[in-house]
Order: structure tokens, then C-alpha cells, then sequence
């Protein structure tokens, strides 16, 4: 299964994930347009102190329990991505009350959101030489200068 | 190959079909439900009303569900009773089917409380099916006054999905605080507060001694809490059903006058078919962590049981979604060899109102904690020494989940956690497991 794995020894504590991650799903194309001014709403969340830190975000658990806590069947598994559905999602909390990992996050129209491997974000497929995708690689995986976000397989297929 | 069979098609029936697959594959599974729809988000009635979702959005498995999971249905049928020893079910129609592995999950049915003249009231309705929403959407419009008796999660949801379609909402609750079964009297004074300034009446501590048929004699008689803009409301109220305008009349006097009127007084467990096939009940139909009831091979599992829960220890009745979801899907796991019993279950709801967000989980009869009350937020944490038992948040309420894992493992809470929620108070073990294990931990 594809999975993004943090190595917490690496992470410096930067940020940048969560810039790159707010970015890609507002569409990608020019972070300071995007951005400048606006509260971001990033999947990933960068933890820590001067000591420690590392970045968190969905790990498309097996056995996930905001999929069976969703009161309107709005998330399910597509192809090892745990995936929320936003037009089923009627925004009632409850998967925030129920991932143990704190990975849901409000959007600002009150549907959820998380981090999905960037599988629907066009900016971050990775195309043959015909121009054809044949997978994705996640803005936070791909942007860490510090490489502190591996994704298990280099890329996740399409 | 083993025949399962399932009573009912919701949450804890699809967990069950979810579970039964995730090892058999070749079993054949056949559903009986009294209701005629295609599976839904049963708390999507009050959200399809506010104009949050339509019929095609509250579907909760997609329409080829069935089909790719090889289902058999049969809808619009109901399960008269269970012969545990010949293990048939036999339905209405007379027909009968035979399982070798059975689920009940019949829900629970309104629990309604009778008073003088409720018969005559011509529209009114309870507020738990496709057909209850589908009622009121027919019934109620901008002229319609709507009396809600029961301040229950159901009957507030059932207000906040009517309010912009009618012409008033009054709520008449029997208890000295509105949600009573799942909040503490400060922080449902906040949810009332926050409906309330959103148009919802409330008489609370009150309750309905008399339904009486034809509208008081003139607006002025009514003596609402708010005074004259609402009492104009109801005088200019041009009631589209003019020969059918009832008046209830409360305990302390007040007179309401309604159009329609919604029972949303609490629910009872549907637990006849076990009891009657001679499983043992209490409130609730009375299983273990697998799902299992007191009769070989049949499970029961959702808002018909009784479970412990892991706050307290006690056994109750918890009638929410996400635990009839893992009980029905420990049921399949375990009828079909695999099991993986559900030792987790806990009090957790998660309900918004008119844009304010309540999340709360576990028990309140400890000590407070921590409680931290403002303008914008309100959050009590309830536990005894690094024991967490409970808590309420009202409007700051991010990463939530991490505490209730807490509440599910038991995990030592402490002071930084308990101020902000996160993974770094945890040891780096405990870490490193989370964010570098393969399957993600459950
Ligand atoms: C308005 C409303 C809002 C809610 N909001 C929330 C919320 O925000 N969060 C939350 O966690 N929970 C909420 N709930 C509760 C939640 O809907 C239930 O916990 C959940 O639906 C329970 O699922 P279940 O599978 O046990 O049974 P039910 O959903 O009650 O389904 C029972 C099934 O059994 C069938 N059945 C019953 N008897 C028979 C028979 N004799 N023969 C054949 N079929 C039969 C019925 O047709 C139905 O399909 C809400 C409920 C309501 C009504
Ligand atoms: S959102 Fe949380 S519960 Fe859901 S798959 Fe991701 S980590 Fe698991
Ligand atoms: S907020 Fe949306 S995705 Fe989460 S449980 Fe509620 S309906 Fe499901």
C-alpha cells in the first residue's frame, strides 16, 4: 500500500510542507498568489519545538475509523487511498472526533478534507515521456528540502 | 458455503456485510429490511430538509453496493420471528428463509409518551426515517408552526433542519436542560443559547398536558417567553391547514399553537425478535465484544444492543452511529472465522447547530480537569488523576480524535495535552509507530 512515512530525525522543522500541501490543493501554480493574505489550511501539520519536530498527517490507516464513524458514507478506500467524498460530507464532525491521529481538517466551506497522496491534484502527476500520467508524487514528499517525507513507493500509481 | 442472513440495512448491517467480506468471499448473504429504500445516512434527514444533501447524496454505500458484494435484498419486508432451533427467520409474507449465521440489527422505534387528545392531531410525525423527512417535507412550509416535544439530539436536529422551511419552531423538553443524555447543564445551556439566537423556542422543565383542536381564541392569549415579535408572528400566521390549528397546552399553563407536531420523546431498542426467540435482553439486546447474543449463531448488533462502555465500565445503551458500524463489522468478522471483537465502544457525537460545533466522548461524572470557557469556545475535559473519562468541545475542537484514542486505550493524559492535542507529548516509541508503521495502527 502507498504510504507517506515522516523520518523525524530529519525533519528541521520548517514548514514548507504545509505551504507546499495548501498549494497543491488549491490547485497548484503560483504559491504567492495562492497563499499571500489567506489563512492556510494545510493535510499536513508540522509538530514540535527547537528539540524535535515532525510532520503528521493521514495514514490510510487498514482499519480506518473516521471511514466507519462517517454518518453519511462519505469516505471509503479507492485504490489504498482513504478518500472523503466532499459532496456526500455534510460536515458533522464526526471523523474529526473519530482519527486517532488528528489528520481531518475543516475546509472552509465546512467539509472535510485530508490528505489524499495528492492523487487528484493534476499539478503533481507524473507523466511518461507521451505525456501520459502514470503516477503521483505528493507535494510534500517532493518539496522537503530536508527529505523528512519519503513516500513508500516513489510514487503512487494512477 | 455458509448462508449468513441480515435483519435490517443500516449502519450495523453494512458494517456486518463489510466484515463478512473482508474474509469470505463466497457465502451468500441476504438482507431484510422493513424499509423500502436503498441503504442511507440515517442522520441525514435533518441535513436533506436544510437543503444540505439530496436523496442521490444520502445514499450511504454507493447503488452498485449490493451487487459488488453479492447481496441479496429484500426490502420492504419485515422479520416476524426467529426459530433458533430449525435457524429460520420467517417474514410477513408468510415466507420463511434459512441462515446458518444471523444478524439482527433492527434499530431502535420512537418511544412515544401519550397525553390526552395527541390522538386528534391530524400531522404528526416521528423523526427517523426517509419517510418521517419525507413527511415533513410534504406537510411543513412557510406558513406551517411546527411543536417539537423532546430536546433530544433527534428532536434539535429536527428543528435546525425545519427552521428556514417553516414559519416557527417551539421546543418542549420534560428535563431541566436541553440534550440531557449527552451534555452537561453549562454546555447545553451554550447549544440552547446559540438556537435560541437562531429563531428556536424552547420551554424547558415543561411539558405537554393537552392537545386541544382549534386555535386559541386570539394571539394575545398566548404567553410566549419572547414577547411580541413572536406572538405577532403567530397572529399574522394564515395556517395552511385552517381547519386543523391545535393548541398544546403545558404544564404550567402556556398555550402553543401548532400545525404540525414532531415526537422526538427518546427511542426504544428493537429487541423483540431475540427476546421472543429467547435470547436475553435487558434494555438492550444483550451481547459480547464479537456481537454474539445469549442463541448460537445469531449476532446482534447496533442501536438494538446494549454494550460497556470503556469510560466507566458500565453497560448501556449506545445509540450511535460509529459503534453500531464496528459492532455490525465485528459480527461478519466473526461469522465468517475471522474475528476481530470490538472492545472500544464509548459514548462519542460529534452535531453541529446553526454552525456551532459540540464534540464530545466518554462520561462527565468525574473531576473537571481542565475547563476553559470563553466567547469563542468552550472545553471541559473531566478524568481522575492521568485518567481521562471524558469531554465536551464546543468551537475549538481540532485533532479532536487524539483525545478520543485516549479514552479508547486508556493512554495517560497529561497537562500539554490536555492544552493542546498533538502527537509530541507522546514518547518517541509511541511516535515513531505511528508515523513510520506500514498498515497504520487501528
Ligand atoms: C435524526 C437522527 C439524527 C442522528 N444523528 C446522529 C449523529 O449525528 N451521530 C450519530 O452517531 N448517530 C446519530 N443518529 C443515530 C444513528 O442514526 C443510529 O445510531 C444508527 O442509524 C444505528 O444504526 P443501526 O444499524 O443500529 O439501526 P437503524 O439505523 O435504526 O436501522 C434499523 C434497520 O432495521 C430494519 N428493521 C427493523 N426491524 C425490522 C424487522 N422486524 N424486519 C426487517 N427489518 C427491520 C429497518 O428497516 C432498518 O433498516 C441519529 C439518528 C437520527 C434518527
Ligand atoms: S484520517 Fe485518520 S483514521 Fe482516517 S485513515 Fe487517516 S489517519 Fe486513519
Ligand atoms: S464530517 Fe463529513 S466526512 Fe466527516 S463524518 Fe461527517 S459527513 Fe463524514
Amino acid at each position: 500500500m502507498k504510504k507517506i512515512y515522516v523520518r523525524e530525525d530529519w525533519c528541521l522543522g520548517c514548514h514548507l510542507c504545509e505551504y507546499y500541501c495548501a498549494n497543491a490543493n488549491l490547485g497548484g501554480g503560483d504559491m504567492w498568489k495562492n497563499l499571500k493574505g489567506k489563512a492556510i489550511r494545510p493535510r499536513i501539520r508540522v509538530e514540535g519545538d527547537n528539540n524535535v519536530s515532525f510532520a503528521v498527517q493521514c495514514r490510510h490507516c487498514d482499519e480506518p475509523h473516521c471511514l466507519k464513524g462517517c454518518i453519511a458514507g462519505a469516505i471509503s478506500i479507492i485504490e489504498g487511498v482513504v478518500s472523503i467524498d466532499q459532496n456526500k460530507c455534510v460536515g458533522c464532525c464526526t471523523c474529526v472526533l473519530t482519527c486517532p491521529y488528528g489528520c481531518i481538517v475543516p475546509t472552509e466551506t465546512g467539509v472535510m478534507s485530508k490528505c489524499e497522496l495528492c492523487v487528484n491534484n493534476a499539478g503533481q502527476a507524473k507523466k511518461d515521456k507521451e505525456g501520459g500520467i502514470v503516477g503521483f508524487i505528493p507535494a510534500c514528499v517532493q518539496n522537503c528540502p530536508n527529505n523528512a517525507i519519503v513516500v513508500e513507493e516513489t510514487e503512487v500509481t494512477a | 458455503m455458509s448462508k449468513y442472513v441480515i435483519i435490517g440495512n443500516s449502519s450495523a448491517a453494512i458494517g456486518c456485510i463489510e466484515g463478512i467480506r473482508k474474509t469470505d468471499t463466497e457465502g451468500s448473504i441476504t438482507l431484510i429490511a422493513s424499509e423500502p429504500h436503498h441503504c442511507y445516512g440515517r442522520p441525514l434527514i435533518s441535513y436533506y430538509l436544510e437543503g444540505k444533501t439530496d436523496a442521490e447524496h444520502m445514499k450511504y454505500r454507493p447503488d452498485s453496493f449490493y451487487a459488488d458484494n453479492g447481496v441479496e435484498t429484500m426490502l420492504g419486508e419485515n422479520v416476524t420471528g426467529i426459530d433458533p432451533i430449525t435457524k429460520t427467520v420467517t417474514l410477513q409474507n408468510g415466507n420463511s428463509l434459512r441462515y446458518d449465521k444471523l444478524l439482527v440489527a433492527t434499530g431502535s422505534s420512537p418511544r412515544v409518551f401519550p397525553a390526552p387528545g395527541m390522538d386528534s392531531v391530524e400531522h404528526k410525525t416521528s423523526f427517523m426515517t426517509l419517510n418521517d423527512m419525507k413527511y415533513l417535507e410534504k406537510h411543513a412550509d412557510q406558513r406551517s408552526r411546527i411543536l417539537i416535544v423532546g430536546a433530544g439530539l433527534i428532536g434539535l436536529k429536527c428543528a435546525e433542519g425545519l427552521k428556514n422551511r417553516v414559519l416557527s419552531v417551539t421546543v418542549v423538553e420534560f428535563m431541566k436542560q436541553i440534550l440531557p443524555s449527552a451534555l452537561t447543564p453549562k454546555a447545553a445551556a451554550r447549544v440552547q443559547a446559540q438556537m435560541e439566537a437562531n429563531g428556536i423556542h424552547f420551554y424547558i422543565n415543561n411539558a405537554v398536558g393537552e392537545y386541544k383542536k382549534a386555535p386559541p381564541a386570539s394571539a394575545d392569549s398566548v404567553t410566549l417567553r419572547d414577547g411580541s415579535e413572536v406572538s405577532a408572528l403567530l397572529a399574522n400566521a394564515e395556517s395552511k391547514y385552517p381547519d386543523n390549528t391545535y393548541t398544546a397546552v403545558l404544564k404550567d399553563g402556556t398555550e402553543i399553537p401548532f400545525d404540525i407536531l414532531v415526537l422526538a420523546t427518546g427511542v426504544t431498542p428493537n429487541t423483540a425478535l431475540v427476546k421472543d426467540a429467547g435470547g436475553t435482553v435487558n434494555r438492550g439486546i444483550v451481547v459480547d465484544a464479537d456481537s454474539r447474543t445469549s442463541l448460537p449463531d445469531i449476532y446482534a448488533a447496533g442501536d438494538c444492543t446494549e454494550s460497556v462502555d470503556v469510560t466507566t465500565g458500565e453497560t448501556k445503551i449506545m445509540a450511535l452511529l460509529p459503534n453500531a458500524y464496528h459492532q455490525g463489522e465485528a459480527a461478519g468478522r466473526h461469522m465468517a472465522g475471522a474475528a476481530a471483537p470490538f472492545e472500544e465502544a464509548l459514548p462519542l457525537n460529534a452535531v453541529g447547530f446553526f454552525g456551532m460545533h459540540i464534540l464530545s466522548a466518554g462520561s462527565y461524572t468525574q473531576d473537571i480537569l481542565l475547563e476553559e470557557d470563553t466567547n469563542e469556545y468552550y472545553r471541559v475535559f473531566y478524568g481522575e488523576g492521568d485518567k481521562l473519562t471524558g469531554f465536551i468541545l464546543i468551537d475549538k475542537y481540532a485533532r479532536a480524535g487524539i483525545y478520543t484514542d485516549i479514552l479508547r486505550h486508556g493512554t495517560p493524559i497529561t497537562e500539554a495535552l490536555l492544552k493542546e492535542p498533538g502527537l509530541l507529548p507522546f514518547s518517541r516509541e509511541c511516535r515513531d509507530e505511528i508515523l513510520t508503521q506500514k498498515g497504520g495502527k487501528n
